[in-house]
């Protein structure tokens, strides 16, 4: 069926140059500030809905959420803060307290139930006790942990288990 | 002198038509070809459940077995459809609950399915073997409740409740929890997949701890398919060595899906598997490039890859080094909202893909970098590409070397790919683009558009010059009215046409509606009042589709289908 009667010539469709003259949307949508600027990890400045084309589903699964909590080390009045989101799991962990705080056997106290390491990690966790870091799997740990401590593991008697 | 043969003859013939588009040419040889062929056609495939009418399809066709039905446009999936929009499933199931009594399947994608209605599915249909629900909302566990206790042969359940399944059901085949949001009754699984020797498939949801899952495995040996629950631990547990040996007895196992929350010390539970996966989901799993890259190694036979944008341009070289019979892979962003990238995806893992396996055929891919030199290598590595779709995320990106619309690129891809079916396309694209997909794309079954073209033209080449267009959904391109009323008669021989924050305006609308009675016009206007629209208003969504079942009256009140008399439009 051809456009005849429709008052609307195909001629009038006309090439042009992209960018050139012609149709133009007057409907400008500013999606993203375009261009340079902005540091790393700058968000989208307008959300725009349904882009990208990400299922309701796959978005809520991987959210990504900051979660920087304190860490305290007795003896030391200065206390640093770590972003738990940025771990893959304890080991990531152990080995981050372990560079910031300059003591060795963190890691490896949260995995060997044993004597060695000067010093342990705990947490407290939402309903304000103090546990041993590596007992639940690590999602649900980040999930509860409020703050960070690293105690010796003298003094720290009562929940560091002996073998 | 016409000899033909008799009906049995033929009906045994027609027996071994499977294709619908067959199976329609069958029924269009002569009368008595369409009568025998309509008594005998078994499965029905309705892609939009408003083109037909369920009295319709039964008054057409009496003894079919298996109906799939599919309900709102695929924007949908993006929240681009509002709520209410419609796809109800009652008055299908209804009818097919009085004119099939021996349906056995029923499979719906973006539907509204109520209760009431699961309850008329477990209590009409004798035979009912299989209910896939996929993307459909409505429904609560007391619905599936009622399937599980009512039909005794249920072999293929997709769905989300459990506890159910009557003591004597041992049928099960397929069971699949994962959209699941709350936690199941593990000793009730337990027993469930204790007792279905023929389980083939079993999707667990994310409340199912990683303890558990040995003790499920162990029950199931003869499983096909896995969709894991958690996939961490607490770091003392002794959950590897059992979880590693419930693997080595899983010697048919091709396919593993799950992995949320992912500990990557687990990964290695399964690495026996590995050289028998055919099919591997980690779209869900936030682990990094190098356990990607070591368990992907593993696994030479793997047809089908689903994976986050962790997996880095190092992960998809490795890809392209082992798995060479790979015919899927999809790249999902882990971070979609973010502007700049936080891991090393580019184009460049697409591109080693594409030289490295040469039975790709399907490619779904979110990257932040794309270039026209990348694509055009695509396009002549992967000629038998059939579906492509490809997401710059930043709208409107151009080419990151030149600077220079896209357009190059996805023409190459179009040129070089002739049977490709479907086709999205992202990034800068100016009308040229679409020249060259209406010169070239004559395959092209469903395409779709975002923030590209600069004209009408572009719409224009699009319509008129694919020929085996089917599915048209566009958003955010400047197109208007003069393609749509230039190609008024290509509309009626698709399935549907989306377009939403485009130009086109009511009056366009309304002209269109008149011109074609086989198409719904639909209008969508959350904002505003569709009663006080001027012709020349430009809609803010339009959904304009094919039918025999004239316009239909379950919209909410922000949708009007344009009425063709002009009269107060139908709501």
């Amino acid at each position: 069926m051809g456009p005849q009667g429709l008052g609307l010539e195909i001629t009038e469709l006309r090439l042009g140059l992209p960018g050139g003259g012609g149709e133009r949307s007057e409907k400008k949508r500013r999606v993203v500030c375009g261009g340079g600027g902005g540091g790393k990890n700058r968000d989208m400045d307008v959300v725009v809905v349904g882009w990208p084309p990400v299922c309701l589903y796959r978005k809520k699964s991987i959210q990504v959420r900051k979660m920087y909590v304190k860490v305290s080390m007795d003896g030391e009045p200065i206390l640093r803060k770590v972003d738990l989101s940025c771990f893959q799991g304890y080991c990531d962990l152990g080995m981050a307290l372990e560079n910031l705080f300059h003591c060795h056997g963190i890691g490896e106290a949260m995995k060997e139930e044993s004597e060695s390491g000067e010093y342990v990690a705990i947490y407290e966790d939402k309903d304000g006790d103090w546990m041993l870091v590596g007992d639940v799997p690590w999602l649900m740990f980040t999930e509860t942990c409020k703050r960070l401590g690293i105690k010796k593991r003298s003094d720290a008697n009562g929940i560091v288990p002996c073998k | 002198m016409v000899y033909s043969l008799p009906e049995e003859v033929l009906e045994h013939v027609f027996s071994f038509i499977t294709l619908d588009k067959d199976r329609n040419a069958v029924s269009l040889v002569c009368k008595s070809w369409y009568e025998i062929e309509r008594w005998c056609r078994r499965r029905i495939f309705v892609g939009n459940c408003y083109a037909v009418s369920p009295s319709i399809m039964t008054r057409r066709f009496p003894e079919v077995r298996s109906v799939e039905l599919k309900g709102k446009p695929h924007f949908a999936d993006f929240n681009l459809v509002p709520e209410g929009w419609g796809g109800f499933a009652c008055p299908w199931i209804s009818e097919m609950s009085r004119a099939y009594p021996w349906l056995e399947e029923i499979r719906l994608k973006r539907m509204v399915v109520t209760d009431e209605s699961l309850e008329l599915i477990s209590t009409s249909f004798k035979n009912f073997k299989v209910l896939v629900l996929s993307s459909c909302e409505g429904f609560s566990t007391d619905g599936l409740a009622a399937i599980a206790a009512n039909c005794s042969e249920v072999m293929d359940l997709s769905g989300h409740w459990l506890s159910h399944f009557p003591n004597t059901c041992t049928s099960l085949e397929s069971l699949n929890i994962a959209c699941l949001g709350s936690e199941v009754s593990f000793s009730a699984l337990e027993r469930l997949v204790g007792r279905s020797p023929n389980l083939k498939i079993l999707r667990l949801n994310r409340a199912v701890p990683l303890e558990k899952l040995s003790t499920l495995l162990c029950r199931a040996p003869q499983l096909v398919e896995l969709g894991t629950g958690a996939y961490s631990s607490g770091i003392r547990s002794d959950v590897y060595s059992s979880l590693s040996k419930a693997f080595l007895g899983c010697k048919e196992l091709k396919g593993l899906s799950g992995f949320w929350d992912v500990d990557p010390s687990y990964l290695l539970a399964f690495y026996s598997v590995c050289s028998r996966l055919t099919s591997l989901n980690l779209s869900y799993a936030t682990i990094r490039s190098p356990d990607i890259t070591k368990v992907i190694s593993q696994c030479p036979n793997l047809q089908r890859l689903w994976v986050l944008d962790h997996v880095e341009d190092s992960g998809l070289n490795a890809v392209a080094l082992s798995c060479k019979d790979l015919r899927e892979l999809r790249v999902f962003p882990s971070d979609p909202y973010i502007a700049d990238a936080n891991v090393t995806l580019t184009e460049q893992g697409l591109v080693s893909v594409s030289e490295g396996c040469p039975k790709l055929q399907s490619v779904l891919y979110f990257c932040r970098q794309m270039s026209n030199s990348a694509l055009i290598t695509i396009a002549r590595n992967r000629p038998n590409l059939i579906c492509f779709r490809l997401c710059v995320i930043e709208p409107r990106a151009p080419d990151y070397l030149t600077l220079e619309p896209l357009d190059v690129g996805f023409g190459a891809i179009v040129e070089h790919c002739k049977e490709l079916r479907r086709l999205s396309l992202s990034g800068l694209l100016t009308d040229r683009v679409f020249e060259y997909i209406g010169r070239h794309a004559k395959r092209l079954e469903m395409l779709s558009i975002a923030f590209a073209g600069n004209s009408d033209l572009g719409l224009h080449h699009v319509l008129s010059g694919c020929d085996g267009l089917r599915k048209l959904e566009i958003r955010d391109c400047p197109f208007g009215d003069k393609a749509l009323l230039a190609n008024v008669a290509k509309l009626e021989t698709m399935r549907s046409l989306w377009m939403s924050s485009c130009a086109v305006s009511y009056g366009a609308c309304k002209f269109l509606s008149q011109k074609m009675p086989m198409l719904n016009v639909e209008v969508i206007d959350e904002n505003g009042s569709l009663d006080s629209r001027f012709d020349s208003c430009p809609v803010e969504k339009l959904y304009i589709y094919r039918t025999v079942a004239g316009p239909r009256s379950d919209m909410p009140g922000y949708i009007r289908t344009i009425d063709r008399d002009r009269v107060n439009t139908i709501s």
